[in-house]
């Protein structure tokens, strides 16, 4: 509350009111025209409807937005951030009380409240003043690696952000400035003092200032106002420019945050005849949704997408970060708020982006993870992908992987009848007969295994370790074989979204006519695949999930650990962790063997770092300085692990290859779990006299 | 520029495993999946990119029957605007000297500026361009690796020589070419672009509609008869490195020192 001396120069606001009038009205006319503009090409966007389940959505503005939850992610900023938005947030009031200020007296709380109010606001400014002279003490001094502007991308950001710190700095002062010139007339005025924050920053100049004569308080006040006032203005308008911006549109970009994990988005919302549609993906700027261009709007160049982001680690041509910043400068150049401009229509590929830029993304989600503002970047990927596929622009390694899976329903071009062939193996043959549910068999599970477990040599053990595992448990289940088609998981993240559906709509078939009530499978983007892409299939669990709710029953009973000096680690894959979230199966297993000695890597859980990529990611050829599965078993070896332990096969090839790679063949070892399971799982001795008595001597 | 470019159907062999058919006479092809003949593909996309700078039109043939009507609609998603089927039940077994006289006779039926084909079929022996060349009385270059338009009628043609080295001829339209892959990157063709030339109408020309005399073609017609067809026995000569990698490497080096591969 502030409450105002009567002024011994009341004269003066009869001139001082229309000077403030006038500056309101150029203020808000400038800000209205420069939202105009920012919205325009947000208005010939792309469809995008996110306007259901508000509930969830306004959860979730409490959550990210309100509480910050992403923040404390990276502890130093993210504490200097929550302070800021917390001062922010507070003194929204007293700001709003300043620039009325000039006009009138009745603005902001008042009684208890407006003291206890103005109590919380002396501290807010004084917090927040000192959080942006820290911010500029870690941008001009310590420089976190994060925030440096790689030289292909442009120039260093720092001084356009120490200049925005410096005019957030400026408001703070006329805060604390104004309150306590403002203290002190009253004090010497005789009127009621508002007791100021013992402590704060205007408290102590409030000590210095009661001395001061009356005129010069009154004229610092008065002078302070208009200070605030150009200031406040001034930022609001400049804040559309740059990082700032978010701000404003940050509250609308958690609020209209995607809400479903492991989706893609569809081709065009809305339409369900895809033959109708002219071309698809993204090609042009005006291809992007509004909330993609949102997205551009709200980033606040923090830099932590590209600093978790796997590509960039292993130097391959992607920043996240850039994703963002170059579509907003595109926006900017071509929708530019002080001339007339349109978009042109511009290719992107070729033009801000690179092919290699785009095909680098595993789809790992590291980076929409992290982003405290919820900003998206598979689909858009995905869409810049479905734009480069639309017209032919597709690398060579990969079209043979896309032609295979439309003549073949695999990448690797093998026969379509040879993918049961991995349980003809002649041991495990003999202990373990798979059905095949043709129709003719009949089977309550369905264990879809999808195609590089059916054909890789490597791969195939997890096959088989999946269905001794399944069989040990007295499962009813049986695999589809060669109606089995490739899941399509990546094809359609590779924005071959026609050939994704071909392939779905052919397991969606097999899966039906199996008859099976419910689906298991080892592979996580298997399992991605059916939870989120597909329609109408029976339920479908990941292995590790089916392992640790036998192991919590205690069904499962293990046999301990032999091997003294192992120490395990576990490796979230991407598909299971980020997208799906699981996380603590896999581990409730592990635990549940006795003896194992386990180990978390520093980059685990929702911060595990991409093995490589999975499906036609092996097929692709990326330009990097280093494999990620190399850095992968680097950080495990740093965790004092020597035997990884993962949950997907393509985790399995990147980080077998990245143990030789690395040269740590013999002193660090890879395993699945299903692989670990039907290795310490503590038989059964059968007493089917056709079957063989199995190894009871493991027991 | 109006280019012509004749395309195959053939075994596609990264995806299939080859066996011969129990008679000896042909592959077993039950099984098989088939694709555009590698090398057809730059042939097709460098036609494609020579009509884009010229403001012309890709046409593309095959000698066949229905079943090959599948990879000229691939062709066509791949931007070729108009395609065409030659097929005769009498041309079945024809040899590539009659595959030959039945492009021929539709190019004179529908005169192109430019005919390109691919160097070779995967299943073939690299001969029908060159035919072609002769029957039409054409300009002919193979083994194409650059093209470049000097004026109207007029290329510069450059070819590839064994050893690396590259030549460069001047050649008038119209004329033959041969493809080698490698010449450009041929574009992905989507399904999406596959459904929507799903349901264009093919012309299908057979050998009386060419004026062609059936005794030129098919089996009578054929002055190469195929005798047999087998896979030859694994000759002895290739030798194969044990112990452990080590072991290997060091036998490895030390054997190509000795033949002289490492100095």
């Amino acid at each position: 509350m502030v409450t105002t001396v009567p002024l011994p120069a009341a004269e003066w606001y009869g001139v001082g009111q229309i000077l403030f009038i006038a500056l309101h009205v150029v203020g808000l006319a400038f800000l209205s025209y420069i939202f105009y503009k920012r919205i325009t090409p947000l208005l010939c966007a792309e469809k995008d409807p996110r306007f259901d389940r508000v509930l969830v959505r306004l959860g979730r503005v409490f959550q990210y937005w309100l509480a910050q939850w992403k923040h404390p992610r990276y502890r130093v900023a993210g504490t200097l951030h929550i302070l800021i938005f917390g001062g922010f947030i507070t003194l929204a009031v007293r700001s709003f009380d300043l620039v009325t200020f000039g006009l009138s007296d009745e603005v902001g709380f008042s009684g208890e409240i407006g003291h206890w109010y103005d109590m919380v606001t002396d501290w807010s400014a004084s917090i927040v003043l000192l959080c942006m002279i820290v911010a500029a003490v870690r941008r001009i001094v310590f420089k976190p690696a994060r925030y440096a502007v790689p030289e292909r991308y442009g120039k260093a950001h720092t001084a356009d952000a120490i200049f925005l710190l410096g005019l957030i700095a400026v408001l703070m002062l006329c805060d604390i400035v104004f309150a306590a010139s403002n203290a002190a007339a009253h004090a010497q005025a005789g009127g009621v003092v508002e007791a100021l924050a013992t402590w704060s920053l205007p408290w102590a100049l409030y000590k210095g200032m009661i001395a001061l004569p009356m005129p010069v308080l009154l004229n610092t006040r008065l002078s302070i106002c208009i200070v605030h006032e150009l200031t406040f203005y001034f930022l609001l308008c400049y804040r559309p420019f740059g990082i700032q911006f978010h701000v404003i549109t940050s509250l609308f970009n958690v609020y209209f945050a995607k809400l479903d994990r492991g989706t893609v988005k569809p081709v065009r919302w809305g339409v369900t005849d895809l033959d109708a549609v002219p071309y698809f993906g993204v090609k042009k700027f005006e291809d992007f949704t509004w909330k993609h261009m949102l997205d551009f709007y709200s980033c606040a160049d923090c830099g932590r997408c590209s600093d978790n982001c796997p590509a960039n680690a292993a130097g391959r041509p992607l920043s996240p970060r850039f994703l963002t910043i170059k579509a907003r400068d595109y926006a900017f150049q071509h929708y530019p708020v002080f001339s007339q401009g349109a978009g042109t229509g511009a290719p992107l590929i070729g033009g801000i982006y690179s092919e290699d830029e785009v095909w680098s993304c595993t789809t790992c989600g590291a980076c929409e993870e992290e982003c405290p503002l919820m900003i998206e970047y598979i689909d858009k990927i995905v869409d810049l992908r479905r734009g480069m596929v639309d017209d032919g622009n597709v690398p060579r390694s990969l079209q043979k992987a896309l032609n295979a899976l439309e003549s073949r329903g695999n990448p690797y071009g093998k026969m379509e009848k040879k993918k049961a062939e991995w349980t003809l193996e002649k041991e495990f043959r003999q202990s373990c007969k798979v059905k095949i549910l043709d129709g003719k068999e009949r089977a309550s599970t369905l264990y879809f295994v999808d195609s590089i477990t059916s054909y890789d040599d490597r791969i195939q053990a997890i096959g088989r370790a999946t269905a001794r595992v399944l069989d040990e448990l007295g499962e009813s289940f049986g695999i589809l074989g060669a109606a089995e088609k490739d899941s399509g998981h990546e094809v359609r993240r590779f924005g071959e979204e026609m050939l994704f559906l071909q392939l779905r709509d052919q397991n969606v078939q097999a899966i039906r006519n199996s008859g099976a009530q419910r689906i298991v499978t080892s592979d996580p983007h298997a399992f991605n695949a059916l939870r989120n892409d597909y329609r109408d299939v029976p339920p479908v669990e990941h292995v590790s999930q089916l392992l640790a709710r036998e192991a919590r029953s205690g069904s499962i009973k293990f046999n301990p650990v032999a091997d003294g000096q192992a120490v395990f680690t576990y490796h979230d894959p991407c598909y299971l962790g980020r997208h799906n979230q699981v996380y603590d199966d896999p581990r409730f297993v592990l635990d549940a063997i006795p003896g194992l000695k386990r180990v978390e890597m520093e980059r685990c859980r929702d911060r595990s770092f991409c093995c490589g990529g999975g499906g036609l990611m092996l097929f692709y050829e990326p330009k990097e300085e280093q494999r990620m599965g190399v850095r992968r078993v680097q950080m495990a070896a740093d965790a004092g692990a020597n035997v990884i332990v993962t949950a997907c096969p393509f985790c399995m090839v990147n980080m077998e290859d990245g143990i030789k790679v690395a040269g740590l063949e013999g002193k660090m070892s890879v395993i699945d779990l299903t692989e670990l399971v039907d290795r310490q799982i503590v038989r059964r001795i059968r007493t089917d006299k056709n079957a063989p008595t199995v190894e009871a001597s493991t027991v | 520029m109006d280019i012509l470019v004749c395309v195959k159907r053939v075994p596609d062999t990264s995806e299939n495993e080859i066996e011969l058919n129990s008679a000896g006479t042909d592959i077993e092809r039950g099984d098989l999946v088939y694709s555009v003949n590698e090398w057809d593909n730059y042939a097709v996309e460098e036609a494609l990119q020579l009509a884009e700078k010229t403001d012309g039109n890709v046409t593309v043939v095959t000698v066949g029957n229905a079943d090959d009507e599948e990879i000229l609609r691939r062709e066509m998603a791949m931007g070729a605007k108009r395609s065409a089927l030659v097929s005769d039940e009498a041309c079945k077994t024809s040899d590539r000297a009659g595959i030959a006289s039945l492009l021929t006779a539709f190019v004179q039926k529908n005169p192109h500026d430019l005919i390109l084909t691919g160097v070779q079929a995967e299943d073939g022996a690299a001969e029908v361009g060159g035919m072609m060349a002769a029957m039409l009385d054409y300009p002919f270059a193979s083994l194409v690796s650059a093209i470049e338009v000097v004026d109207g009628n007029k290329l510069m043609v450059s070819r590839e020589i064994e050893g690396g080295n590259k030549e460069v001829n001047e050649m008038e339209l119209p004329c033959v070419l041969s493809i080698q892959t490698g010449i450009n990157e041929p574009r992905y063709v989507g399904m999406r672009g596959i459904r929507q030339v799903a349901s264009v109408e093919i012309p299908t020309y057979d050998a009386s509609q060419l004026g062609i005399d059936k005794a030129r073609v098919g089996q009578s017609g054929s002055k190469v008869q195929r005798v047999n067809y087998f896979v030859p026995a694994p000759s002895k000569g290739a030798e194969i490195l044990g112990g452990s990698r080590q072991e290997i490497v060091d036998k490895m080096i030390e054997l190509m020192k000795a033949k002289g591969g490492l100095q």
